[in-house]
């Protein structure tokens, strides 16, 4: 016989069930949580593809080599990133390998009693033993139903206890938290996000065309987009007087659904958007259109209507451009439009105040090319005058023209625009049951103290307690629960 | 009318920050003195020979907090609206809260040994209000007016004035251990209470909010669906929300399934409070996205 110790073998089997449990232990949990804490800062400190696009364009204008090193590790797509995922996938599947063989235990001792009242109370927490007047059994009993403990009498004694709900609280709260991931994935295969800008007075039929931009999740179709028809009637912005601060935006819109054509007037604000069927559309930002009409040297009308420009500051200095690619000479204008206008000494035009009181229109002329047909997809609020010439500026107030050398063009006036976001997300009633379940179920286990207490009676009265996890408290319900037994109370 | 109420709240603000610093003094002068009372072989000190000073330093603290209340109040009719919509109005309303939780938590712990930090940190926070952080009152942008506006920023305000305390308890906990690991606490650090003591109060402060702070980030997502058209769309703010939510997940995880006491919890204690505190400061103030209402 030998007496060497037995080191079992490491295979395949074994192997997959040491990762497993170690996976699912507390310690790799707590570092996956407190990583997952740490993986989501880069996410605050670079631009996010999915928050801003246009910033971290412009870090790759600025730093491109850096920019692409921070590509490489998906520092502007924190949120989607391999690495941030893995983080998280890991954190629940090691949640959920904790919290499922947990929940087959809680829902097995669901029913059970509590273990019998150990023989030698003396040697427990909180023990204390007077001599018996004989009816104390009886109180005990009634005290616990009382306080709604759950007890297992035998032979002169009661083991009773409490505080079941601490686990249930505690295992709703994990599940709950899974729910709300299922919600987040759901929405991601499910749903559909797009935006759109539209002129006060313009209509928006709901088609993929119509969008400035359009994301849908992997499994959602074209097909499922709702069948309507927006057309933004009149947008009313209201400001401070003093501060020029935005106080108010109602929008109204005009809805047209479905085959029978009827149409509903809506109104929306910032804080209600309007909801049709399980798309929610939402008034974000808006802005002034300049209207103009480009007449080149042929005399051909070859630009004419509004168009958005981007707001610069809060008294909505906008900047933006206006391309005429066909005119003959092919023209672009770069442009400031100032809401109020005012002359400063050191930035020239400016704008005081962000309701149109005293328009302007600031345009630059560009002869050349425009660089539209060279594949590379351009902002449609800037113009790329690497291939083009300056040939003149001007102020214009409505109803102006400009005779630029190659044509003319004039300031017929403005519209608003405004930034509407188009939502579909058929998981976020997840992930609000999900939240909602996980405080109440947070609330249970946090401020739920789970313990025993035991009473034996025989010539004496003897009691001792025992709380998991040293909870608290214990010791002011047996005061309580003695004081009723000997009738002091 | 609206003016008036809002020179009664700047009055009730100045007022309230000159009766903090004479808190601020008077306990100086509590710690002072019980740093002379020769306490040698004593673990706790009587109060007897600063309890008045003590009585007074409360005193006056309960006078602040209610000349704060009173500035709050008023700052919110003179905006009709909470008096939450800005820089300004977020440290007025975390100093009253902050205060509000050490004297509600006076009541049933011994704290006094802590009311020169807090009126100090109220002093500094109202301070910094009144000098950089001043705007006039004035009604809101239109993405804030919302029922939400309440409850989203008050549960947080609430949240993170109980961090904040939780904040300072921890670190009370770290440096009275490294005294008593080089030898007997000094007579100041006598009058505190022991490091048991302060561990589970600050762990209990914590678990207490916590739920608080995880309804304040759901009420926010509920919000942010309503304005913004996404319940989550990892804004500066939210990312560091949930950051902050995670770390006192992985402490309250730490103490009560691992087991991790003192000097360990303390530290992650310190560093969850420290991205609350990060994220109010940084996030309003240098930060973007879209919970930028500084007003600075």
């Amino acid at each position: 016989m030998s007496n060497q110790i037995q080191i079992p073998e490491l295979d395949g089997t074994s192997l997959a069930r040491y990762l497993w449990r170690q996976l699912t232990s507390m310690r790799t949990a707590l570092i996956l949580l407190l990583l997952l804490g740490v993986a989501a800062i880069p996410g605050s400190l670079f631009p996010q593809r999915t928050q801003n696009p246009m910033q971290v364009s412009d870090y790759f204008k600025n730093s491109p080599e850096q920019a692409e090193w921070l590509d490489r590790f998906w520092l502007f797509d924190v949120y989607g990133s391999p690495w941030f995922s893995a983080v998280y996938i890991l954190l629940f599947i090691s949640l959920i390998g904790c919290v499922l063989p947990r929940t087959i235990e809680h829902l097995k001792n669901a029913r059970a009693l509590p273990p019998a009242t150990p023989k030698n109370l003396s040697r427990m927490e909180h023990f204390q033993q007077w001599s018996s007047n004989g009816s104390e059994l009886e109180t005990a009993r009634a005290w616990f139903k009382k306080n709604r403990f759950r007890v297992l009498e035998s032979e002169g004694s009661i083991s009773a206890e409490k505080g079941f709900a601490r686990e249930t609280g505690n295992l709703f709260f994990h599940l709950a938290l899974i729910l709300v991931l299922v919600g987040i994935s759901f929405s991601s295969l499910f749903g559909m996000r797009g935006e759109a800008i539209l002129n006060v007075g313009e209509r928006f039929v709901n088609n993929v065309t119509s969008y400035d931009s359009l994301t849908f999740g992997k499994l959602y179709r074209d097909s499922n987009l709702q069948d309507f028809m927006l057309t933004a009637d009149s947008f009313v912005a209201k400001y401070n007087v003093l501060t020029g601060a935005p106080e108010d935006y109602t929008l109204d819109v005009s809805l047209l659904q479905g085959e029978e054509g009827i149409v509903e007037k809506k109104t929306m604000k910032v804080n209600s958007p309007l909801t049709i069927g399980d798309t929610r559309i939402y008034l974000q930002a808006n802005g002034y259109s300049p209207v103009v009409t480009v007449v080149d040297s042929q005399l051909n009308v070859a630009f004419q209507g509004p168009v958005p420009f981007l707001p610069q500051d809060s008294q909505l200095r906008s900047i933006g451009a206006i391309k005429a690619p066909d005119a003959e000479p092919a023209v672009g204008f770069v442009g400031s439009f100032l809401p109020t206008y005012e002359r400063d000494g050191a930035n020239g035009g400016i704008s005081v105040y962000p309701e149109a009181l005293n328009p302007r229109l600031l345009l630059a002329a560009w002869v050349g090319d425009l660089g539209l047909d060279s594949g590379t997809p351009q902002s449609v609020y800037r113009i790329d005058t690497s291939k083009m010439q300056q040939v003149g500026l001007k102020a214009l107030k409505p109803g102006e023209s400009f005779a630029y050398p190659g044509g003319v063009i004039t300031f017929e006036g403005y519209v608003q625009w405004v930034n509407i976001s188009f939502v579909t997300d058929p998981g976020k009633k997840f992930a609000l049951l999900g939240a909602i379940v996980s405080i109440i179920g947070l609330l249970a286990s946090l401020f739920t103290r789970r313990r025993r207490i035991w009473i034996r009676v025989g010539e004496k009265v003897e009691i001792a307690g025992l709380a998991k996890n040293a909870a608290p408290g214990l010791e002011e319900e047996i005061t309580e629960f003695i004081q009723r037994l000997k009738g002091d109370k | 009318m609206s003016r008036s109420w809002a020179v009664i709240s700047n009055y009730s603000i100045y007022s309230a920050t000159a009766v903090f610093a004479l808190s601020f003094i008077v306990h100086a002068i509590e710690t002072a003195w019980a740093v002379k009372v020769p306490a040698a072989g004593k673990s706790s000190l009587d109060y007897t020979r600063n309890g008045r000073a003590a009585r007074i330093a409360t005193a006056l603290m309960i006078l602040g907090f209610l000349l704060l209340l009173v500035g709050v109040v008023a700052r919110g009719i003179s905006a009709s609206r909470a008096p939450w919509g800005n820089m300004y109005e977020f440290s007025i309303t975390g100093a009253l809260a902050f205060s509000g939780a050490y004297l509600a938590a006076l009541r049933k712990y011994d704290l006094r040994w802590l009311g020169l930090l807090v009126s100090v940190s109220v002093l500094l926070t109202l301070g910094t209000a009144i000098t950089v952080l001043y705007v006039p009152s004035a009604p809101l942008v239109p993405a804030l007016k919302s029922e939400w506006l309440v409850i989203h920023v008050s549960t947080a305000i609430i949240s993170g004035g109980v961090f904040l305390l939780s904040n300072v308890i921890a670190t009370a906990y770290l440096v009275l251990d490294r005294i008593e690991s080089k030898g007997e606490r000094n007579t100041w650090a006598k009058r505190l209470p022991s490091l048991e003591v302060l561990d589970q109060l600050s762990y209990r402060l914590v678990a207490f909010v916590f739920p608080l702070w995880t309804f304040s980030v759901v009420s926010g997502a509920i919000w942010a669906e309503s304005a913004w058209g996404r319940y989550w769309g990892w804004d500066p703010k939210e990312t560091w929300a949930f950051i902050t939510w995670v770390a006192y997940a992985a402490y309250l995880h730490a103490r009560v399934t691992i087991g991790w006491r003192g000097r360990r919890a303390a530290w992650l204690c310190l560093f969850a409070g420290s991205t609350f505190l990060f994220n109010y400061v940084y996030i309003n103030i240098w930060g973007t996205g879209k919970h930028t209402y500084s007003g600075l």
